[in-house]
């Protein structure tokens, strides 16, 4: 349990730092340099770093998003579509990242289980 | 296994990285869209009003204060930096726009859209957009003050994109995976051409060749007459064109070219209901004893809007009104001494050479019983996620044959060439940059000397009390008949010769009447003493402003109000009850009957809560199809007749064998379409009925505002309540409309209003986007903020400084 915390909050660091430096994909380095470091077992390996960014990118949509009441997130999720619920949007832009970090930290345990070998 | 794994993960990753990172067909990159540092998240915000701006190459600060709706109110220490802010200020509200019509301009859509918007690309490469932005980029180039102003505009915008990080650009950027590029001189020309294109680019002379092929000379000219039997032209019928005195060209003996034309398509025409309408009343017919100056130009309702209002002030001039993103100074608006408005002058400035090459080579064509040499211009259009593609563009004396057998044509020997005024280039830009420092009508005129496309109804008024209209633009002087068909582009004599004279251009200065309007009608009777058809004009908005300002005394500022927002239907009015006597309705159901008696009590104001409204649009769209089936029916290209003409046809030669319908035994009469398409109007309401509900005026129209990428839903505005219809003096129909409403009293300083169906934001994500929209429709105004002093900041709502960068 306390690795999967760690390896939770060093997901959650890392991508928060590198998003002020790196494009959209700063949700793959951090799923895959903590799963190099704190390496999980089974599904947590993937479920971990996911829900970190799931977290992240949601509180960090819903943080900018609030202060303009929402204009844009129900404009855009009526071009996406989802049925204009900025809701529905705030959920697929944290499963997006989520996907993406959790991906990249199934690489991150592979790499892993190399260097370790 | 294990040893596969890794290679397995490697590729899962990758996949996925791949898959959020590219654009697929209209789907944006999903992980580069979504993420909030740097997606569509970032747009999700107001406005950054409260900041100081370094900007390269200012010599002083310049203040820049935002009113309640955002209106920047820009005061510089000299014109090149005014310019400059007026450039950064227009990206930073505006930056997609203004960068995606100069892609639109110079035919560059395939470079942000792919493959789908190849087409399009060609074809404005064909019409010679490019071309013709270079000859006008020379010319400006040519006057060191454009020159040094236009540049100082490029730095500013540069200033802005500059500054930008990929999580800053507009929305579009991302939405569409690209980013901005530098701005260039050449873009302000480009602008220039796409209203060129949009206002003096609509034609029909191959379309007028096939008809008067196929009907012969008299049909042809019953059916598309010089000059229609009413006729309110925009210069009075009593002017006395006596001072006029150069010679005019004779029409050549052996001018008939009966060809029908080969090509089955002809390019895309800019919209038919592009148009405006200004005027304005002398003292003397004003309730205050000032001046009172209109003006609305028709346009294509889109957001961003087209129109950026702005004050643009120096210690020398202060003006204010509409701009457009891209081009210098205030296009629409009025200084401390003058108002300025335009209106489409829509005259014949396009015409069509058939063009017979030596042989396939096509390196030399005919001209004057020689073989001239051609020249070549190859346009490198380049396609998203494609090989780029080079268009090689044959050019004559008269323009570029654009449509040859690469392009909607056959025959490798011959080709059609445009020669267009707006190819010849001119310093269109100086004329507003003179307006904006104008102080009276000699500074005016003399702003308008040099203008020559689009040509337009230049409607002015001063605090001194002068009003006058020019009907300014470069004409060629063209002998009877000239240019409404195709021309043999081997005959000399069926060359431009010259161009009239700029001060024989139509105009009136303080006219007896007390006032000046235009509304695209004729510009002139027939006893103007140069060649003018009927090359489209409208015929009922200017009848009923004139009637307007005839029918009384003094007018005031309500009274103009009033007017702009006319919903008056003259058109239907003329029609209807020619109708209502004529058409034999004994076989009329009881519901039919029922729609028929709500048209017989119709006002003829075309207003959002009456059902008539939406009768007649129904019925008219139908009524004029079937009169000219035989058009539709036919393979080449036709333009059918005007409305007005149609109307005329309907009434007075009602037995015409054109009233037939083509697909049916029987001989009809115009009786009897009016009975044929009733009964299926009365079909469409009702099932109109079933599905929205009642057909009042307002929800039938369902006026929307598209956003410029084809109206995606999300980005745009619809179902806006406002009335009026096109031949209205409030032109707003489905898609298009009054773009800019503004009126101004030349008190001093002069009082103005004004409004435009959009917001001052490009930003959808921006409260100002489009927060002028519903006070558009209902027809209100803002008092427009004209100040006089930078430190008086009264209903200022946020100030922002640009200084020099160290």
């Amino acid at each position: 349990m306390k690795k999967k915390l760690i390896n939770f909050i060093v997901t959650l660091i890392i991508a928060i730092i590198l998003s002020q430096f790196l494009p959209w994909w700063h949700v793959m380095v951090a799923g895959f340099v903590s799963a190099l470091f704190f390496s999980l077992d089974r599904a947590a390996v993937f479920f971990i770093p996911f829900l970190a960014v799931f977290l992240f990118w949601m509180t960090y949509a819903l943080w900018l998003s609030n202060a303009n009441d929402f204009i844009l997130a129900e404009k855009i999720a009526v071009l996406l579509p989802l049925g204009g619920s900025w809701i529905v949007l705030l959920l697929v832009t944290g499963f997006i990242g989520g996907i993406a970090a959790g991906v990249s930290a199934i690489l991150g345990k592979q790499c892993s289980m190399l260097v370790k070998r | 296994m294990k040893y596969f794994k890794l290679p397995l993960t490697l590729v899962l990753t990758l996949v996925v990285f791949t898959g959020l990172n590219s654009k697929f067909g209209s789907i944006p990159p999903m992980g580069k869209f979504l993420s909030p540092n740097e997606g569509f998240w970032q747009n999700e915000q107001d406005e950054n009003l409260n900041s100081t701006m370094q900007i390269i190459g200012l010599e002083h600060e310049v203040t820049v204060h935002y009113d309640e709706h955002l209106i920047p109110h820009v005061f510089a220490q000299n014109n090149n930096d005014l310019y400059r802010a007026q450039g950064y200020l227009t990206a930073k509200h505006r930056l997609w726009q203004l960068e995606f019509q100069t892609f639109a301009a110079g035919g560059r859509l395939a470079e942000i859209l792919g493959e789908q918007a190849l087409d399009y690309d060609r074809q404005e490469r064909r019409r010679g957009m490019d071309f013709g932005a270079e000859n006008a980029l020379q010319k400006m180039q040519e006057d060191p003050e454009t020159l040094s102003y236009i540049e100082a505009y490029r730095d500013g915008v540069n200033s802005y994109i500059n500054q930008l990080e990929p999580k800053d650009y507009p929305v579009e950027y991302k939405l569409l995976d690209y980013a901005p590029e530098p701005w260039t001189i050449k873009k302000t020309a480009l602008l220039l051409m796409y209203m060129t294109k949009m206002l003096a680019g609509r034609e029909s002379d191959l379309e007028h060749t096939n008809a008067l092929a196929k009907f012969g000379k008299e049909r042809y000219d019953l059916l598309f007459p010089d000059f229609y039997d009413v006729n309110d032209p925009v210069i009075s019928k009593e002017t006395d064109w006596r001072f006029i005195d150069v010679k005019m060209p004779e029409t050549p003996e052996d001018d008939t070219s009966l060809d029908s034309i080969s090509i089955t398509e002809t390019i895309d025409k800019p919209h038919a209901q592009n148009g405006s309408n200004n005027w304005a009343v002398s003292g003397k017919k004003s309730y205050s004893g000032h001046p009172i100056l209109a003006n609305d130009p028709h346009l294509s309702l889109n957001l961003p809007a087209i129109w950026y209002v702005m004050q643009l002030a120096t210690p020398e001039h202060n003006s204010y009104g509409a701009t457009l993103p891209g081009a210098l100074g205030i296009i629409s608006g009025y200084n401390n001494y003058i108002s300025w408005g335009e209106t489409n002058a829509t005259r014949d400035v396009i015409d069509w050479y058939k063009i017979e090459f030596k042989d396939e080579s096509r390196k030399e064509y005919k001209h004057d019983g020689q073989w001239k040499k051609t020249t070549q211009r190859i346009e490198e259009i380049k396609i998203r996620n494609r090989e780029t593609l080079y268009d090689t563009i044959i050019y004559t004396h008269h323009g570029p044959v654009t449509y040859d057998h690469n392009f909607k044509g056959d025959n490798a020997k011959s080709g059609y060439a445009m020669q267009w005024v707006g190819h010849i280039g001119g310093n269109n830009q100086r004329t507003f940059l003179k307006l904006n420092e104008g102080k009276n009508y000699d500074d005016y005129l003399d702003a308008l000397k040099s203008y020559t496309a689009p040509a337009q109804n230049f409607v002015f008024a001063s605090t001194e009390g002068d009003i006058a209209l020019w009907i300014q633009g470069k004409f060629p002087n063209k002998w009877k008949g000239q240019g409404k068909f195709l021309l043999d582009g081997s005959n000399p004599k069926h060359d431009w010769q010259s161009f009239i004279p700029q001060e024989f251009n139509a105009h009136s200065k303080n006219p007896e009447r007390g006032f000046v309007s235009s509304a695209n009608q004729h510009p002139v009777d027939p006893s103007y003493p140069f060649y003018v058809y009927n090359d489209g004009y409208e015929t009922y908005r200017n009848r009923v402003i004139n009637d307007f300002f005839r029918a009384k005394d003094k007018f005031d500022i309500q009274d103009f109000k009033n007017l702009q927002n006319n919903n008056y239907n003259l058109k239907a009015s003329e029609l209807l009850p020619n109708i209502f006597t004529t058409m034999d309705t004994s076989s009329l159901t009881e519901e039919e009957q029922g729609i028929l008696n709500t048209i017989k009590k119709w006002d003829f104001y075309s207003e959002i809560d009456q059902l008539a409204p939406s009768i007649w649009k129904s019925w008219w769209t139908k009524l004029y199809k079937i009169v000219w089936d035989e058009f539709d029916a036919d393979s080449l290209s036709l333009l059918t007749p005007y409305t007005y003409q149609t109307i005329y046809m309907l009434k007075n030669h009602p037995q015409d064998e054109l009233m037939d319908i083509l697909s049916t035994p029987e001989k009809e009469t115009a009786k009897d379409l009016f009975l044929i398409t009733f009964k299926e109007t009365a079909k469409e309401l009702a099932q109109w009925k079933a599905k929205h509900g009642d057909y009042n005026w307002g929800a039938y129209k369902a006026t929307y505002v598209g956003h410029l990428l084809q109206a995606l839903p999300a980005f745009s505005r619809f179902d806006l309540n406002i009335g009026g219809d096109y031949n209205t003096v409030n032109a707003a129909s489905k898609n298009h409309g009054p773009s800019w409403r503004m009126i101004v009293e030349m008190t001093s300083p002069p009082t103005g209003y004004g409004i435009y169906p959009g917001g001052q934001s490009g930003n959808p994500g921006s409260k100002y986007y489009d927060n002028f929209i519903d006070r558009w429709a209902a027809g209100e105004y803002m008092d427009l903020l004209f100040m006089q002093d930078q430190q008086d900041t009264k209903d200022i709502i946020a100030s922002q400084t640009l200084t020099p960068q160290e």
